[in-house]
């Protein structure tokens, strides 16, 4: 059993969450996730790790309510005990390869959408408190659905924001801002409404409970400029993107990367059970082959994955979920 | 004289009724049934029964306390050689090892000792296990304190080099049937055992994998399970070795001076044809773990599984027929398909009995080639490969070889992929010192690894193999850890 010890409610439908789990809270690292547990009969739920304390021996986890199972969750108050909290699964992010010496003189660009703020978070805390260049896009519906902009701010070099919408930030999505900071500069402008056409699955975001439920309607575009852009003429001006939200917001910020040729890496919210390689429920095709997320990822080159396979395997229980909602009484419309 | 009367039927529920609930299959025998069955044994004087046995269990003697309604006693015979009875009597592969040498199969029916060593554990269970408990913890304590001893005088001549508390504590990775009888019989050595689970549920394979309707999980597995608390072992679960803690740290942080894995072989294999990825494919392992460890059969579950009208299984071992007749409990109509014929199947003759029963359908002599899907990337289908026997395989079986021209497809919602597992190689890749073959099998001499300190047993050590086979392994390791330990093993 592992304690809550501190809950706070980030927005309507999205809670952060500081759970006792000191073996955990010593290990964890940027890129892995957690499996939670409610109830004897409850759903193994992955779910990313947001902030871990290692002296306190506690683990944050940031959750959106997306059904049953992480409704369960949220209901739960401080003093309230989490049935299990296993992890933390999954490979740590590629660049704690990298000698921290040399991460000085990298310049990263992690793009969020909706609760893939909480994953990006200690992400982009790992590499600015080691001297890299950190720009954050978070991206998400509308206002609500932005989380942890304070905090986010505390451990990158710049911030943008964007919502659908236009209540917060840039309206906009995510992909345009992408493209933005990587153009030459004096050319923001030229930045045309070239993307809208392509997000045309409107809908395809799925109630599927899972790793990173999150937040995702491409809208139309926006060209208003706002801030600094650092790009330069003709030069990329990122070593690496990273891209974590909803599977259909991946597969855009993939497509937009390739455009700029800009190398990227995507966390796979995919469906699981177990969590350590057991069952094959993650299963995703990376550069045509069979890869397990929950082992082999959860983060890969986000070029070589299969979206569209991606996207149709997260449906599989769409049809049980939502009966589930709807026998519990489950409102997720907003 | 043995009486020579034909092997007594067991009770088992009406197929019928028992294809549309999860509760046990086989009712096992009563004390009347049991002793007129114990009757049959000629009590050899060489029984191959005991060599056959991978744990060694006497079997005559045990079977004679049985007829003789000694049924205390039997139990005491059977626990000497394993820790797990209740579980080995229904899950062993009885008719390849004890029951397969049985002098009276050559020409009838061997004396079926599965189903006695099933009704004794049970039997104990019910009856004894008051008088059982009290006594064993007695012996164990007596024994306890003599290990203790022991401990203390190996400490002062240096063979244990520890501080603090007079308990050495070892480590057992993997809470499955090797994990379990190695932390066995560590803790009635007197060791100071803790056993670390990945899963949020103690019992590896027999928790997740064996179905209820096989192997239940609240009368069964979880009171031989609370055996094992009782005399003391600890279990800490949602401990991943290898991520959440690696073996050197429960060694140089923790303190522990031993390590066994059982880790098993977990990894679902696939096939490798197209369509593999399509919506209503799965491991077996994915589904069984949804019905069993999630017990999504359960309203009261909140884990989904796929109920389709119609699941092909390929397959044709023991998790194969447990798939497939999950899914025929969850409402299906089932195909197993299989490569080879009804003789080669490898799953236990029991399970394949079962299904025929039950209304699984056999589709011999057929391999998948590909997955079909539909429009939206559902399954639809399988095209499947009209296959031959040939000449014999290194395992002795005639290998199938496919007929060319031979292609046609069966209908299906779902495809339950039962093609065997591989190992893990999280523990050996965040191990330094602790070697592997290509297979990611972990290398050891009589159970002790590369590693100083770290044994292993089990699938992890052999690939994917039988629960009795891995118990028997857990058990070589304990007494190997045990001589490290006191410093007289070769290490």
């Amino acid at each position: 059993m592992y304690r809550i010890v501190d809950k706070k409610q980030l927005t309507p439908l999205i809670y952060s969450l500081w759970v006792e789990a000191p073996r955990i809270a010593s290990s964890a690292k940027p890129g892995q996730f957690l499996i939670v547990r409610t109830g004897e009969n409850g759903e193994r739920v992955p779910l990313t790790i947001c902030d871990y304390d290692t002296r306190k021996g506690t683990v944050r986890i940031v959750v959106q309510i997306a059904g049953v199972s992480s409704s369960k969750i949220c209901h739960l108050n401080v003093g309230n005990y989490l049935t299990d909290v296993a992890g933390p699964l999954g490979k740590p992010s590629d660049f704690m390869e990298i000698p921290e010496d040399d991460l000085k003189d990298k310049r990263y660009l992690f793009v969020a959408g909706g609760v893939g703020a909480a994953p990006v978070y200690p992400q982009a805390k790992y590499l600015y408190e080691r001297g890299a260049h950190v720009d954050v896009i978070i991206g998400a519906r509308n206002k609500d659905l932005i989380i942890m902009e304070d905090e986010m701010r505390k451990v990158c070099t710049n911030l943008y924001i964007c919502t659908d919408d236009g209540s917060k930030g840039e309206k906009g999505v995510v992909t345009l801002l992408m493209e933005r900071l990587c153009a030459p500069s004096g050319t923001q402008n030229g930045t045309e409404g070239a993307f809208s056409g392509d997000f045309a699955p409107s809908g395809t975001q799925n109630g599927t409970e899972g790793a990173f439920p999150g937040d995702f309607a491409p809208s139309g575009t926006q060209n208003g400029t706002e801030g600094a852009f650092p790009g330069e003429a003709g030069v990329v001006p990122y070593d690496m993107c990273v891209a974590i939200g909803p599977m259909i917001m991946m597969k855009f910020a993939t497509l937009m990367a390739k455009k700029l040729e800009l190398p990227i890496t995507v966390s796979l919210n995919t469906l699981m059970v177990d969590g350590t390689g057991m069952c094959g429920a993650c299963r995703v095709s990376v550069a045509g082959k069979t890869m397990f997320a929950c082992v082999d990822g959860p983060e890969f080159n986000g070029y070589d994955v299969d979206f569209d396979e991606a996207l149709r395997r997260q449906t599989l229980y769409r049809k049980e979920e939502q009966e589930a909602n709807a026998a519990a009484g489950l409102d997720l419309r907003r | 004289m043995a009486n020579k009367i034909d092997r007594v039927p067991v009770r088992e529920q009406d197929p019928k009724v028992r294809a549309t609930n999860f509760e046990e299959v086989c009712y096992g025998y009563n004390a009347q049934e049991a002793m007129l069955e114990a009757s049959r044994c000629l009590n050899c004087k060489k029984p191959r029964c005991v060599d056959a046995c991978p744990v060694g269990i006497n079997i005559p003697a045990f079977v004679h306390q049985v007829l003789e309604g000694d049924f205390k006693g039997a139990y005491d015979t059977i626990s000497q050689d394993s820790s797990l009875p209740a579980i080995c009597g229904r899950v062993c592969p009885q008719e390849t090892q004890c029951e397969g040498s049985c002098i009276l199969g050559v020409k009838g029916q061997s004396v079926s000792i599965g189903k006695l060593e099933r009704f004794v554990a049970d039997y104990n269970q019910e009856h004894l296990e008051q008088v059982q408990y009290s006594e064993a913890h007695h012996n164990n304590f007596r024994e306890r304190i003599e290990e203790r001893r022991e401990c203390i005088r190996q400490m002062r001549s240096g063979f244990v080099k520890r501080e603090g508390d007079a308990a050495v504590k070892v480590a057992v990775i993997g809470s499955g049937p090797a994990g379990l009888a190695c932390a066995s019989d560590l803790a009635k050595l007197g060791y100071n055992v803790t056993i670390f689970e990945s899963l949020h549920k103690p019992g590896g394979v027999l928790t997740y994998g064996i179905p209820e309707f096989r192997l239940p999980k609240k009368a069964v597995v979880e009171k031989e399970l609370q055996k094992l608390i009782d005399m003391g072992i600890k279990i800490e679960t949602d401990v991943f070795v290898g991520r959440t803690v690696t073996i050197d740290d429960l060694m140089d942080k923790e303190g522990f001076k031993a390590v066994f894995v059982g880790t098993g072989a977990g990894l679902p294999m696939f096939l490798g044809i197209p369509g593999e990825n399509l919506n209503g494919v799965f491991s077996a392992n994915e589904y069984l773990t949804r019905n069993n460890l999630m017990q999504a059969f359960s309203k009261e579950s909140d884990t989904p599984i796929f109920r389709a009208k119609k699941v092909c299984v390929v397959g044709g071992g023991n998790v194969a027929m447990d798939a497939a007749r999950t899914a025929l409990r969850l409402g299906s109509e089932v195909t197993i398909v299989y490569r080879r014929t009804e003789k080669e199947l490898p799953a236990r003759a029991e399970e394949v009995h079962h299904a025929m029963e039950e209304g699984i359908r056999f589709q011999m002599l057929t391999n998948p080639v590909e997955v079909l899907g539909d429009e939206n990337g559902w399954v639809r289908g399988i095209r499947c490969i009209r296959m031959e026997l040939g000449e014999p395989d290194e395992s002795g079986r005639r290998s199938p070889v496919p007929i060319q021209g031979s292609e046609f497809e069966i209908e299906t919602d779902a495809l339950i992929v039962a093609l065997g597992t591989k190992i893990n190689r999280l523990i050996a890749d965040t191990t330094p010192g602790l070697e592997t073959d290509r297979k990611g099998r972990l290398l050891t001499t009589e159970t002790a690894t590369s590693r100083k300190g770290v044994f292993a047993g089990g699938d992890v050590v052999t690939g994917a193999a039988t629960v009795i086979l891995a118990m028997g392994e857990g058990r070589k390791a304990a007494a190997a850890i045990h001589r490290y330990l006191r410093g007289d093993g070769s290490l």
